[in-house]
């Protein structure tokens, strides 16, 4: 199963065409090939940093960001880059955004840099970043590697915050947003442990459960309406 | 004492991978067998403790009398891709049945992040040298009891009626918060 959607997520059918279609390389990203919840690609932050919405959500911004720049990066210089030694070349520009990104997240952001802490230097090795690199950045031009770059970071930001919301809405009881909060109902009857790290496992392989019974219902559906006309034929 | 207490803590209490979320993509992926799983976990045991002792050199050697020590992720990313090279090329010369074993798994382990969290981890706690040693035993022996009991749990788990949506990782992953559950009880140990 999970091999399958791999293989797909190396050959998009957007890539094929010579035409791009942006439309579509952004929607792949989000939601059919979305990193998390179908491909359980960046499964470490997914679950290290979603225990409190507005910190998973400044997380799912910074993967963005650096994703933006390091396939922008990295289509730029895919042409002139051997094959053999590309993959050291990838990391070592994706180490220098992400260096970047973390120096400016510990000066502008000190309270988010203590409370993300590990986890901002880990986006190096986190896998959807590489594979990008990999799989789209390397053979193609820039524009459609920014819209591919927009579509899985989105696609993370999408996840991140989704696992965050529910599991800081069960354990606490409430969202609490900088800017914003919303108290469902009072903290003292939060299920502590969901907040903790074991209650992320769980809430994870729920959401990925339940998207992939919703799919392969709808394809039984599908697949059972061609069929008629076929058994008529026969 | 001290030593002790602090592998037992690294192995069990603060188990990499179940409460501090290091090194999962390998923990799913590479779990579906006990084979593979002991093969994983022996290659990230080798590459955690050679990579934390180099890293742990080349941190308070080179970098810091330099004063660049911004620099650690980009060097510490290249020095353990180098270094699972250099595994990779010593164990094919020189043990070739491990090396048959292990083969697979060791590219992968690059971009394992359990080896850079280790890395890193040992860094900001301003361990020394013998207890980053002893630090990083204890992360990669708790990685390894920790993916080799998973994946019993998953070979039984196949046989299990699981409902369709659910085959394969979402049930894994069920499966892995109810083991952290149980490693949540070690708390007390630390």
């Amino acid at each position: 199963m999970s091999s399958n959607v791999k293989a797909e997520a190396l050959a998009p059918e957007a890539v094929s065409k010579q035409k791009y279609n942006y439309k579509e390389i952004i929607s792949v990203g989000m939601f059919k090939e979305n990193p998390v919840f179908t491909l359980l690609l960046s499964l470490c932050s997914a679950l290290g940093v979603t225990s409190s919405t507005f910190n998973s959500i400044a997380f799912g911004f910074m993967v963005l960001v650096c994703l933006i720049i390091t396939n922008t990066a990295i289509s730029l210089i895919g042409k002139y880059t051997p094959s053999e030694i590309r993959i050291p070349v990838y990391i070592t520009v994706i180490a220098a955004v992400v260096t970047i990104i973390e120096m400016l997240i510990q000066a502008f952001f000190p309270d988010l840099f203590a409370a993300l802490g590990l986890f901002i230097a880990l986006i190096v090795v986190n896998c959807i970043i590489l594979g990008r690199a990999e799989s789209f950045a390397g053979k193609n031009p820039v524009l459609p590697s920014i819209a591919d770059a927009i579509g899985s970071g989105t696609g993370i930001l999408i996840a991140l915050s989704t696992i965050a919301v529910v599991r800081e809405l069960i354990g606490t009881g409430g969202i609490n947003l900088q800017f914003f909060s919303l108290r469902l109902f009072p903290q003292q009857f939060g299920i502590g442990f969901f907040v903790q790290p074991m209650g992320s496992f769980i809430v994870l392989g729920m959401i990925v459960g339940i998207i992939t019974s919703t799919r392969l219902a709808k394809a039984r559906i599908e697949k059972t309406k061609p069929k008629a006309p076929v058994a008529a034929k026969a | 004492m001290h030593l002790f207490s602090l592998f037992i803590g690294a192995t069990l209490v603060t188990n990499i991978i179940l409460s501090s979320f290091l090194g999962l993509c390998s923990f799913i992926g590479v779990s579906k067998k006990s084979s593979a799983a002991i093969g994983m976990g022996g290659a990230v045991l080798v590459v955690i403790t050679l990579s934390s002792a180099i890293t742990w050199l080349v941190f308070n050697f080179i970098l810091v009398p330099f004063e660049i020590e911004f620099m650690r992720t980009i060097v510490f990313i290249l020095l353990i891709a180098s270094l699972v090279q250099f595994v990779e090329m010593v164990m094919k010369k020189h043990m070739v049945s491990l090396y048959k074993a292990l083969g697979v798994y060791l590219p992968l382990i690059t971009t394992n992040c359990a080896v850079l969290g280790a890395a890193l981890m040992n860094i900001d706690r301003g361990f020394d040298f013998a207890t980053t040693m002893v630090n990083a035993l204890g992360i990669s022996v708790g990685f390894f009891i920790v993916i080799y009991l998973f994946s019993t749990i998953r070979e039984r788990l196949d046989l299990a009626k699981t409902p369709e949506g659910f085959k394969g990782a979402p049930i894994a992953l069920i499966t892995a918060s109810l083991m952290a559950m149980g490693f949540f009880g070690f708390l007390g140990l630390g």
